[in-house]
Parts: structure tokens; sequence; C-alpha cells
């Protein structure tokens, strides 16, 4: 991203709930034509952090500026360049896709022609032309998610707000759902999407990830990768319970996770271990038929960095 | 561990059938989970995965074909099935207003574990769960990676061979999924036999086999490394680079590529031949004034592999329709 200018940007961003800190001194700045991944589990404050951004719930502290709009001072204002799509996203279950879709531009003083382009091409993009007649409510979980992206659109918003938009939604649908994000990136639509599936992170252009209402990281996937603590060592064994008892509890080994073909084992330093690794192996008798680093998921970076994180320093 | 290779199997289908009315949702599923096996149940929603496991636990008749389950026949006698095996689904089905205690207490009853090993079987699960010392703790003030646990520990309260699993990962924090796998392991290496259905594709890493259901039938199945490795057909590249949409334009027209798309700030690039794209890929690309940042061969995710089987799937039934 080379532009200098954030469209986002969000400082000490703090919401309580009684004595709860939900979002808890937040930072971030998101580029135009950036997609960003507010990526945790759940309770780590990501619904929270939207609802503010989309000037639907008052912080108590902090700021937000969109596009040099003051989004605290003047949420309405702010609504004018941003289109959010909540969890549950407001659907007519008793409306087709079309009437629902149409519902949408009328809210948006979308003329005929443009609503119907949009929607022609949105609706291929994905896959749903051939349900257009059919009742919201008789949609699957991944084609609601779909529809309600495709009225969050409608209006051809410049910054895109979307709360787990593929939750619960299948592998399938939830690549068509991508396709769509990064055709709108292309058009230079800025998108701010969470997501409690630590592998969808890698799908973002830059992310945050979020733990009791903090950002811990925030990077590119592939820079996050680079912090992980440590490496990850596949052990590839049939016998993965004998082999992990044969290393659990070696010099510099900090984690070892059972895997359906072998044990996933973290350590500090891959190439100064691999080889103690092999040969407690061959001193127990565990067989296994291959020993080497395999780059860490989000996932285990997210998790590497939390044990770090817990362990007093 | 290789367990398929067990003599008696711990479930056994054969060309089982399930419709509803005009509606196939199980289509001609044959598979087999060997003692101690943990095999997953991946696929998209409406897949048939939630249609076998009840027709499994005795719950639905097939329609044809035969399911035997710890060597007993679903269909012939259900009740003699549910009393050994282990069933929890998505919700936890907990009672969230009573104590940990009572719902073990509860499901003690409704499994029908005498009465004199019960206290040493709860025992046993609320250890299981990381929930000793918390048994008088209310359900509701659980979080929710202790509530799944104790689901399981309700589960297996009358010690089951067999254990089926309804997308029970659902919702759960990251560290406590693999806390709940390591758990799942465990019960595998004292012999019994899991059954687990997932969305997250990620999940089959921890499965010794895995089995990906679409439309009712079984697609692909074998080990999350026999899945990588043959599923595929072909070797996958990232792509990085400048001008990322131009490159996807000009790798779709590529010779050797056989798919192209957006993955984040990269480009995955699905082709016959590794070593040979990663030396001619970069010529191809200067000619048209493309210059990739980063070009080199990758591992498939077990995403990777199970969205291009079911396309694969899908255009294969629309060519045979």
């Amino acid at each position: 991203m080379n532009t200098v200018e954030p469209i986002i940007e969000v400082h000490g961003l703090i919401k309580r709930f009684d004595a709860i800190a939900a979002v808890d001194e937040l930072s971030f700045a998101v580029d135009r034509g950036e997609i960003f991944g507010l990526v945790g589990p759940d309770g780590a404050g990501k619904t929270t952090t939207m609802r503010m951004l989309a000037g639907v719930m008052r912080p108590d502290g902090g700021s937000i500026v969109i596009d040099g709009v003051d989004v605290i001072a003047d949420p309405e204002e702010s609504k004018q360049h941003i289109s959010y799509m909540p969890q549950r996203f407001g659907l007519y279950e008793d409306l087709t896709v079309d009437e629902n879709i149409r519902f949408y531009a009328d809210l948006f003083e979308i003329s005929a022609s443009t609503r119907e382009e949009r929607a022609r091409r949105l609706l291929a993009a994905s896959g749903m032309t051939k349900f257009r007649s059919r009742l919201a409510g008789q949609l699957s979980g991944g084609m609601k998610q779909k529809l309600g992206l495709t009225c969050a659109l409608v209006h051809t918003p410049q910054i895109l707000l979307l709360d787990e938009p593929t939750t619960g939604v299948d592998p399938v649908s939830r690549r068509d759902f991508w396709r769509i994000l990064y055709g709108l990136r292309e058009d230079g639509v800025t998108i701010i999407i969470t997501t409690a599936y630590l592998d969808e992170a890698e799908r973002c252009n830059r992310l945050a990830l979020l733990h009791g209402g903090r950002a811990l990281y925030c990077d590119t996937p592939h820079a996050l990768k680079q912090r992980m603590p440590g490496a990850i060592v596949a052990i590839v064994s049939a016998a993965g319970r004998r082999a992990r008892a044969a290393i659990a509890k070696l010099d510099g080994v900090r984690n070892a996770l059972l895997v359906g073909d072998g044990v996933h084992a973290v350590v500090d330093d891959a190439d100064l271990r691999i080889p103690q690794l092999r040969s407690a192996l061959q001193r127990a008798n565990v067989p296994f038929s291959e020993i080497a680093v395999s780059e860490p998921s989000i996932e285990d970076v997210f998790v590497a960095l939390l044990e770090n994180d817990r362990t007093p320093r | 561990m290789n367990a398929s290779s067990a003599a008696e199997p711990q479930i056994a289908v054969d060309d089982l059938v399930k419709r509803f009315g005009q509606f196939v949702a199980v289509d001609h599923v044959s598979f087999s989970v060997g003692r101690g096996e943990i095999m997953g149940f991946l696929g998209p929603n409406g897949a048939g995965k939630s249609t076998i496991i009840r027709i499994l636990c005795g719950l639905l008749r097939p329609s044809a074909g035969r399911a035997l389950v710890a060597g007993i026949d679903v269909a012939a006698d259900p009740e003699a099935v549910r009393e050994r095996i282990g069933y929890m689904s998505q919700k936890f089905s907990l009672y969230r207003d009573l104590s940990v205690e009572e719902n073990l207490k509860f499901f003690g009853g409704i499994y029908r574990v005498p009465r004199d090993q019960l206290p040493e079987r709860i025992r046993f699960a609320t250890q299981m769960a990381g929930l000793a010392r918390r048994e008088k703790d209310l359900v509701s003030t659980l979080a929710g990676g202790w509530q799944q646990r104790l689901a399981l520990g309700c589960a297996v309260l009358h010690r089951p061979p067999i254990l089926f699993l309804d997308e029970p990962t659902s919702g759960v924090e990251p560290t406590a999924r693999r806390q709940f796998w390591d758990l799942i392991h465990t019960l595998a290496a004292d012999g019994v036999s899991v059954l687990v259905s997932t969305h997250y594709m990620d999940e089959a890493e921890y499965c010794h086999r895995a089995a990906l259901i679409n439309q009712g039938r079984v697609i692909a199945i074998g080990s999350p490394e026999e899945l990588r490795h043959t599923a595929l057909g072909g070797e996958l590249l990232l792509v990085e680079g400048e001008n990322l949409g131009s490159m996807l334009a000009a790798l779709r027209e590529a010779p050797g590529v056989l798919d192209c798309s957006v993955f984040g700030n990269a480009l995955h690039v699905l082709v016959g031949d590794a070593e040979r794209s990663l030396r001619e890929l970069p010529a191809f690309l200067a000619k048209r004034n493309l210059r990739p940042g980063r070009l080199e061969r990758i591992n498939p995710s077990l995403e990777d592999v199970f969205v291009q089987l079911i396309a694969n799937d899908m255009a294969q039934r629309s060519r045979a329709a």
C-alpha cells in the first residue's frame, strides 16, 4: 500500500461494559483499498469495535476518524461513507432475493437501472443468479450471507465494514465471498472484516490479532508469521502419542501438538533441535518417516504469542 | 495407530442411501472406521454429514444399504447401537441452569450408567474436562471451551467404544480447540473410535483420516497427507508482486497453469508441474511487463484441496446431467 494518508484512523479506543473493558485502548489505521482483518476468538472485542466504527455504539474513550469525518462527533455524516453489515444482517425472510435488493436500493435512493446492473453483477459473482425469485428465508446460511453482502453493496460504498460475514458459511461459499471482496478491492473499496477463523486471516492484506480488547500485533500475515516465537517441526509418524512422549520433555520444546499424521512440535530453534528430536525418537524406538520445519499457520502464531504473553517476563 | 487396518472396523458403512421424498440426502456411501481411529467428516452445509451421523446413531432409518456400528446393524437394532455410542452435538446440549455435577448425573441416568459406578465415572469425566473442584459451578458461568469439554465428558460417561461428534468445536477459541483435540486423541489412544464432523477445514489435520462429503457422496477419503498430495491434481505456487489483477489475467492464459486465484496479498496458482512452471513463468510474465516479487512452491492447505475437489465434482455432475 503506497497511500500515505490512512482512510480509517482509530486511536486509544475504549468501551466498557460495567467493570469490563471490552475494547481496551485499541489503535490501528487502515489504508485506502486495503482489506484489513480484526481477528481473534469470541470475546476479543471484534464486534464491539465494529459497532463503534459503524457509529451505532458510542465509545467511552478514544477517537475514530473515517475519511476525514469524526465518527463520534458526527455519526450521521460518517454513515454516508460506509456500509455496515452486522452479523445478523436485516434480511426480510418473507421477501424474495430481488425484493430484498430493491428494498435496500430504495433506502439508499439508487436508480432502478443502476440497481439492476449491480444486482446482476453481484449475484452472478456469488453464483446466486438462479435464486433471484426465491424467498430469503429459504436460502442456506451461505447464500443469506452473500445476499446480505449484495444488499450492503448496492450503494457502492467506499468503506465496507463486515462483522463475521463468513461464520457458519461453508468453504465453497466462503471462497465466493472472498472473490467478491477481492473484486471490490480492485475497485478501490476499503474493507474491514472481523473473523474468528484464523485461517481466514491469511486472506487479509493486514490484520490485527485481538485478544481481551487489545491488539496483540498488527501487520501483514507474512510479517506476523515471522514473529512466531520459535519454529514448528512436523514429525510424520504413525505412532503420534509415543512420538510426543519421547520429545515433549526435551530442552527447547515448548509445546507438542498431536495431529492426524504425527506431531507438531513448537521449538525455540529448528536447526539446533531437529537433530536432537531425531535422536530422541530413535532412542525411544518410535518409527517416523519425516521430520522437517513446517510453515506456521496464523493460528500457530496466535497461540504461541498468547502463551508468550502469559509467561511472566 | 494405523487403526484402519485393524481386523474389525467399529463402523462399517456399505452402499448407504437415504432419501427424503425425491431428495437423495445420502447417495451410495461406503466407508469404515477402525478401532481407535479418528475419522473426520468434512463438507459444505447440506452435504449430508449430519444425516449420515444420525443414521449411524440409530435415529434415522436408511432407505437402502447397510451400516454396522460395533458390529450391530443400525436398522435392525437401533436400541443396542445407542448403548454403545456417545453423541455430542454442536449445541453441547447441556443444562445451563444446572451445575457441572448435576449435568453429569443427568446424563449418567440417560445413558444408564450403573449407580455404583457413577461416582467413579463422574470423577473421570470432571478430571478429563479439567473441571475437578468446579463440580458445583453452574454451566452458564463456564466459558465456551469448558462447556465443550463438559459436553464431551457427558458423552463418554458410559464408556462408549464409539463416539460421534457433530461440529463440536463451533465457536470455541483456538487454545481451547487445541485442548479439545488433545482429549480426542487421548480417547482414541484408549481404543475409542471417533467420527467427527466439522466445517473448519484446517481441523482435518487433526484426524487420522478424513472423508470429504459433497451432495450426499464421499468424493475423497484419506489421511491429511494423502489428501494433500494426491487429490489436488497439480501443485501449488504462490506468486506475489505489484499489479496482481494483470498478473492474474496473464497467468490464467499461461501454459501449464490449471487455475489461478487471489489469496490475500498474493495469487495461488495451480500448475501441472511446479518445477517446470517455476522455470518458465518468470519469462512468460516478463514478456508482458510483469515482474513477480516472490514466486515459490507452497504446500496446499486442506481447504485448497477440498474446494478444488468440490469444484471437480460439481463439473463432473453437470457434465453427467
